[in-house]
């Protein structure tokens, strides 16, 4: 399958002012992040907030530049691209929001929405976007009449068709969603989730999934990359990762999604304190202060990462799991 | 007699275009020591009456009920007065956002603190001491130095837990919270949920869980109650619901989760959409995305009927799976 993004020890680094006596600080958003992204699948990338999973959308989107390590997309390196080729790439990504209350513009119809992209590129002449839109919008689910309408008439789940019916429009070849469902009622959210497979198969595209949810990423990943703070602990297949976690951070989260399963509560892990400050990450493993395998090693020496069974994780004791 | 007793509950809005049910016949029974979950999608008006059972709906709202009773005392013919010696103190309330529940000008320990002042729960003296024992039991690290925190200050999990301690701060017989965890991270989601259930457990506290995730409800409730337009269509325990849902829509609910999909197949949808204000249909408020939906149920609007054990609001309710 061809390789279509691929990031190699991807560094976000912001600095932080630290106040007028304060030492500045870096706040690591994201920290040595690697992955492999193919066409006609679904990389679904997993964690908790502030762990970088928006940081890390941004930069496959190229609204900004890494500050380490080489994103390349279509084997292109974006760091060294010309302003002329990364347009031409940028065309290839497409961006799918979390909120489709506020990503779409209220006083726009949704004809306007769509052809925008095509227009911004200078695609076709009027009449040409208009038959674009309308294919697009039969495409995903939307009735002709919607075309005038405008996003303030629609409902949650018609609304998130309108943004990707929007990503859709340039023929991307990667589309980031960021949490495409999480605002979505249960029933609505099916009705997306279906789509968006659908698109995938039509269109051969490659998803870039971020979600909080592992109950939507069991069903539509491929593969899954789980972070912690800015850090990815474990880079799995969807069977290997639901089968076997093998990283403590990812059982944890595992154990806690609530599930309608009865037999789930019987292994359920308790889990202790919250995320560390991104300020000031502690010296060895992020996770080690709430981890219940943590020993002195943990606390002093970060896990470096190795691959182990067809799989990455970064942690001392991942055999011993 | 039960802890909370709400007979034929409807509440209804004036807007511009004319009056809007948002809850309608809704019946609520909870003992004490119980946990109710109200489950449903958004606008389906779960939250709605609940705020009514606490006597937060003003005007435009309008709240009648057959009846709506808490531990004997009558919630409909309270004065104002009498109302706010038991709201706050023996029934009590955790609202969605902590971020936006909380008052971002005062301190936290200020904030709890407040409740207890206002029902004179404990002598002044014993106010602060009383703070930190509440903040230790909802499991805030070093709570003695949170006092002075500002909501700001605090994570979203730590506030909710803020939340939390001001609700039990006055021991109440009766909690509701409504989606406590929505707003929070699945760790921290877990740890809230086990919090509530723990304070529960120990106080023999009824507790009303308003939630849209069918795995919370899973996990936590004795007993459910499903919602749909305003309506009551429901209500099981919670074993059983899961095991036989009765009513089309807690079935299609229940199909449509990509948790009881197998492998990356389609999964089933509920077509349409709820019914929005203008858009009531005739007959089984479900009845436009039902695939069981005949001649009757488009005309006769359904009754809530069931056997002991359970209830359903459908003329045809499903029947027990072999």
């Amino acid at each position: 399958m061809t390789v279509l993004m691929q990031a190699e020890a991807l560094h976000r680094h912001y600095p932080v002012s630290g106040g007028l006596f304060g030492k500045p600080g870096l706040v690591r958003a994201i920290d040595g992040v690697s992955f492999v992204l193919r066409q006609a699948q679904t990389l679904a990338i997993v964690g908790e907030s502030g762990c970088g999973k928006s940081t890390l959308a941004r930069m496959a989107t190229l609204m900004e530049p890494p500050t380490g390590g080489e994103l390349l997309i279509d084997g292109t390196p974006t760091a060294t691209a010309s302003e002329a080729e990364r347009r031409r790439l940028r065309r290839n990504v497409q961006m799918v929001f979390q909120n489709p209350y506020g990503s779409l513009n209220p006083r726009k119809t949704v004809g306007a929405i769509l052809e925008e992209p095509l227009a911004l590129n200078q695609r076709g002449d009027r009449s040409a976007r208009e038959r674009a839109a309308r294919a697009m919008m039969e495409r995903v689910g939307l009735h002709q009449d919607h075309y005038d309408r405008t996003p303030h008439m629609f409902s949650g789940g018609q609304r998130q068709r309108i943004a990707i019916a929007r990503a859709l429009m340039l023929n991307p070849r990667i589309v980031v969603a960021d949490e495409p469902v999480s605002a979505l009622d249960v029933s609505i959210q099916a009705q997306v989730l279906n789509l968006m497979m659908d698109l995938q198969d039509a269109f051969r595209l490659a998803f870039l999934f971020i979600s909080h949810d592992l109950g939507v990423v069991r069903h539509i990943a491929h593969d899954v990359l789980v972070l912690y703070c800015g850090r990815a602990v474990e880079y799995a297949s969807r069977q290997d990762l639901f089968a076997a976690p093998c990283h403590p951070y990812t059982r944890v989260l595992l154990a806690a999604t609530p599930s309608i399963d009865p037999r789930h509560r019987k292994q359920a892990v308790a889990v202790k304190g919250e995320l560390p400050s991104p300020l000031n990450p502690p010296a060895g493993c992020a996770f080690a202060s709430r981890c219940p395998h943590a020993t002195v090693r943990c606390t002093a020496e970060r896990p470096a990462w190795r691959g182990i069974g067809g799989r990455g994780v970064a942690c001392h004791h991942a055999e011993a799991m | 007699m039960p802890l909370l007793e709400v007979r034929n509950l409807c509440i209804a809005f004036a807007t511009a275009r004319g009056c809007f049910r948002a809850v309608d016949g809704v019946d609520i029974t909870l003992e004490a020591g119980e946990v109710l979950c109200i489950v449903g999608e958004s606008g389906s008006g779960k939250s709605v009456s609940m705020l009514a059972a606490m006597g937060l709906i003003g005007w435009p709202g309008r709240v009648s009920a057959e009846a709506m009773r808490f531990a004997g005392t009558d919630l409909l013919s309270l004065s104002s007065r009498q109302r706010r010696q038991l709201v706050g103190k023996d029934m009590a309330m955790v609202f969605q956002e902590p971020m936006s529940s909380l008052n971002p000008c005062y301190p936290v320990g200020w904030q709890i603190a407040e409740a207890l002042r206002t029902h004179h729960a404990v002598p002044r003296a014993r106010v602060r001491d009383r703070v930190v024992e509440l903040l230790e039991q909802v499991g805030i690290p070093a709570p003695a130095t949170r006092l002075g925190a500002f909501p700001h200050q605090l994570s979203g999990g730590m506030n909710q837990r803020v939340m939390i301690a001001m609700a039990i701060s006055c021991s109440p017989a009766l909690l509701i919270a409504d989606e406590p965890t929505t707003a929070l991270d699945v760790t921290i989601q877990k740890q809230i949920l086990d919090l509530l259930v723990a304070l529960q457990r120990q106080r023999g506290m009824g507790l009303v869980l308003i939630t849209h995730d069918m795995g919370v409800v899973a996990e936590t409730a004795h007993r459910v109650q499903v919602m749909y337009a305003g309506q009551m269509v429901e209500e099981q325990p919670t074993a059983a619901l899961f095991a036989a849902p009765r009513h089309p829509y807690t079935a299609a609910l229940l199909d449509a989760l990509p948790e009881r999909a197998i492998g990356r197949a389609r999964l089933p949808t509920i077509p349409g959409v709820v019914p929005g204000i203008d858009d009531r249909p005739q007959g089984c408020l479900f009845n436009p995305r039902c695939r069981y939906a005949d001649d009757r149920c488009r005309t006769e609007p359904p009754a809530l009927a069931g056997a002991p054990g359970w209830r359903a609001r459908c003329h045809y309710p499903l029947a027990v799976g072999p």
